[in-house]
């Protein structure tokens, strides 16, 4: 049996890894969020899928103009992902403007009922203008980097199976690499980045200090959603076929990755990303071989939730979060 | 206007004449013009008006049964739509139960709820694995499918078993807060409907994703339970309890401790509410009157699959507490009747008509808007518009004022005899 798990395991690594970046980024944008309004935004895994299906909207264009055959696809890459970014940055802070800023003071159960809603309005939206343009929600991208690369994984240990990847994969773990090390950076090391930090630690004093705290809250939301819909790019790249309904469980996930990693920790959030990846692989992979066929596959979302309902009874923090403690 | 009304409201006479004429009128033109769904929800919406008048409890029921129990269904029962308005009228009244379960969760304790369809699942399937020859899978002893006279046991059953699940649920739960709490009921909505897809193997219990065909009907005295006409009476039945209980509730022991958690966890705390008690109560509470639907449901569709409990399902309840105003029996009520009936009868007729505008070439709509697609659309609409514009909802959550004279007893009448008065807007804090 456990040889079985080892000959999968070099492909589940890899698969993991590349699901771990995406769930990474997206628990960036639900981290920074929370740390600096303690609000849940629900549309966060929304404006992720928008990222995707704008991204593959984008790259259909070009490949109906030609030009994806004439550009490097790296190039093209870029191009999309600097304009997908933009839009859903822009997205998501005029979900901020109109949908949370005024309820800022609101109980925050009205908050949430309003993410949730906002959630729901953008997957019929993005629904419908899909099916209008194409007849049909479910979209299939243009394949930039679809070169098979086999990695002989059995020349290190004979009992690993060889694993192939595909060279999306290099492309979308390297992005993902450097957003989250520009966002590290950005955030612990600029002016803009430490105004983040003293808004999340206390708005109110915050104010008191110049900080234009509106401004450094739409810029979070900024950057957030532009690292989601950049992110939603990469998955489009990276797995090809995309619905309207893909964002909301994925985001349940990176939600999951992030209160793992520690909420509104953001190097927590990378790790808890990774590592949420890393785990549900394993699991799609090895459940039925360990549980001899009587769990099949299916129950790797079972898995994820239940990570998450474990983590939130015996280690609310996180795994790198501080103890907070309740004042009345 | 105000002026207008005001009149009407001080004159009885001249309310009962309005809405006899309206309940008469409307009860007419359905019986007339069968194929009118108009009239249909006209005739419904007498219970809004009679909700508006000014007169005592009693007689307000006393109407409102007349219209349920008699009217509605004879009306109705003269043409060929008969057994689709009764269908809506009973999804109507599964919604409105299971809308007043949510809103014991939401809108008293404060608790936000995403998984609530599990519940219904649960009683579903407890009811639709026995009453099918599902169960001679697994159980050891007796025959399967069970006679559809154990439909009466199963209503409490489900209930029973709905309540567990719900307590269960919410021992963990309970250390989390807020909004956490809403994540990890949604995960557990979504672990359930998982579990039920794929308990197929290695004991094939549910049946898997090819659902449980061909329950049994509910049987009594020899008579079979097989029209969507008759379900409804047993909707009604059942309904007309969980509304008792839970106006009985809010104003009980256990119904103020919710409200106080709601509005105030560590205050209610130091006042001597036992927190983890009251929470459990309320979602045991929610979720059987969920269970209990899921029951009859099972035994109304005949089949039970896990695609009818989805995480829009759970949405959907949400709406019509948030639509109907939290923490609001009536509104509630009004909520659950509302979008239901959008979805069933509104958004399907709009669909129907446009198809039909299109087939006649007037304009063409491409199917991609067609109304009926249009679910989540609508209700994350609705969802942001009341959040933001109107949080207590249509008809907001009252308390009830008490005069300050009749409580502090100076006339020498004792204090028992303070009564209430009129019922005032209630300022609803939520803080979580």
């Amino acid at each position: 049996m456990i040889e079985q798990v080892l000959h999968t395991l070099p492909q589940v690594l890899i698969d993991g890894l590349a699901l771990g970046a995406v769930y990474a980024i997206v628990a960036l944008g639900y981290t920074m969020v929370y740390g600096i309004l303690e609000l849940i935004n629900f549309a966060h895994g929304e404006i992720f899928m928008t990222g995707a299906f704008v991204g593959t909207a984008i790259l259909l264009t070009f490949s109906g103009l030609g030009w994806i055959t004439s550009m490097p696809a790296i190039i093209t890459l870029v191009l999309v992902l600097i304009v997908t970014s933009v839009l859903t940055g822009l997205l998501g802070m005029g979900i901020e403007r109109v949908a949370y800023r005024p309820l800022r003071n609101a109980p925050k159960l009205i908050t949430l009922i309003t993410a949730i809603g906002i959630s729901f309005l953008l997957q019929d939206l993005v629904r419908f203008i899909t099916e209008l343009k194409n007849g049909n929600y479910i979209l299939t991208g243009p394949n930039l980097f679809n070169k098979q690369i086999g990695i002989e994984a059995s020349s290190i240990l004979s009992v690993f199976n060889d694993a192939s990847v595909k060279s999306s994969f290099f492309i979308v773990l390297g992005v993902a690499i450097v957003m989250m090390i520009t966002l590290d950076f950005f955030v612990n090391r600029t002016k803009w980045g430490m105004a983040m930090r003293a808004v999340a630690q206390d708005r109110e004093t915050a104010a008191l200090m110049t900080v234009n705290v509106n401004k450094v809250i739409a810029l979070t939301f900024f950057i957030g959603s532009a690292l989601g819909g950049a992110t939603g790019v990469l998955f489009a790249v990276q797995y090809g076929t995309i619905d309207p309904y893909i964002g909301f469980i994925l985001g349940l996930k990176a939600f999951t990755a992030a209160v793992l990693g520690g909420i509104g920790n953001i190097r927590g959030a990378m790790f808890g990303g990774i590592l949420i990846g890393l785990l549900e692989m394993f699991a799609a992979a090895n459940l039925p071989i360990v549980s001899h066929g009587v769990l099949g596959a299916e129950y790797k979302d079972v898995f994820a939730f239940a990570i998450l309902i474990i983590v939130l009874i015996f280690k609310p923090e996180g795994l790198f979060g501080k103890v907070t403690v309740e004042k009345v | 206007m105000k002026n207008w009304l005001s009149t009407i409201q001080a004159n009885k006479r001249l309310q009962a004449i309005m809405i006899g004429l309206y309940i008469v009128v409307t009860f007419l033109s359905l019986y007339l013009a069968q194929k009118s769904v108009i009239a249909f929800l006209l005739l419904l919406a007498s219970l809004l008006l009679l909700y508006f008048t000014t007169f005592s409890n009693r007689i307000k029921w006393l109407v409102a049964g007349l219209v349920m129990v008699v009217l509605l269904p004879f009306a109705a029962s003269q043409g060929e739509a008969y057994q689709s308005y009764m269908e809506v009228a009973t999804l109507v009244g599964i919604y409105i139960a299971m809308a007043l379960g949510l809103n014991i969760v939401v809108g008293m304790a404060g608790l936000l709820d995403l998984g609530f369809v599990a519940f219904f699942a649960i009683g579903a399937y407890t009811y639709g694995i026995f009453a099918t020859s599902q169960a001679n899978n697994f159980m050891p002893f007796g025959h399967y499918p069970l006679s559809g006279g154990s439909f009466w046991v199963f209503i409490f059953i489900g209930c029973l078993a709905a309540a567990l699940f719900g307590i269960l649920l919410g021992i963990p739960v309970l250390r989390v807060k807020g909004d956490y709490l809403a994540i990890v009921t949604l995960g557990f909505g979504e672990i359930i409907r998982i579990i039920f897809n794929n308990l197929d193997k290695p004991v094939n219990i549910t049946n898997g994703a090819m659902g449980l065909a061909s329950v049994q009907p509910p049987k009594l005295f020899g008579l079979d339970f097989m029209y969507p006409s008759q379900f409804y009476y047993i909707v009604l039945v059942i309904l007309l309890v969980v509304i008792f209980a839970v106006r009985r509730l809010e104003y009980s022991k256990i119904g103020r401790a919710w409200k106080a958690v709601r509005e105030n966890e560590i205050a209610a705390q130091s006042m001597g509410i036992h927190l983890v008690r009251t929470k459990l109560m309320a979602f045991a509470v929610g979720a059987s009157f969920s269970g209990m639907m899921g029951v009859v449901f099972a035994a109304k569709q005949t089949f039970v699959d896990p695609t009818s409990f989805t995480l829009l399902e759970s949405i959907t309840i949400l709406v019509m507490v948030i639509l109907g105003g939290m923490g609001s029996v009536p509104g509630v009520i009004l909520g659950a009747a509302l979008v239901t009936i959008l979805n069933l009868q509104v958004l399907t007729e709009l669909t129907n008509w446009l198809n039909q505008l299109s087939l006649n070439g007037v304009i063409s709509i491409p199917d991609a808007l067609s109304p009926a697609k249009m679910q989540r659309f609508i209700f994350g609409a609705i969802l942001i518009l009341f959040a933001l514009y109107r949080p207590q909802g249509l008809l907001p959550a009252k308390n009830p004022v008490f005069k300050k004279e009749d409580l502090t007893d100076t006339s020498g009448h004792p204090p028992m005899n303070a009564g209430v008065q009129k019922e005032g807007a209630q300022h609803v804090h939520l803080d979580s």
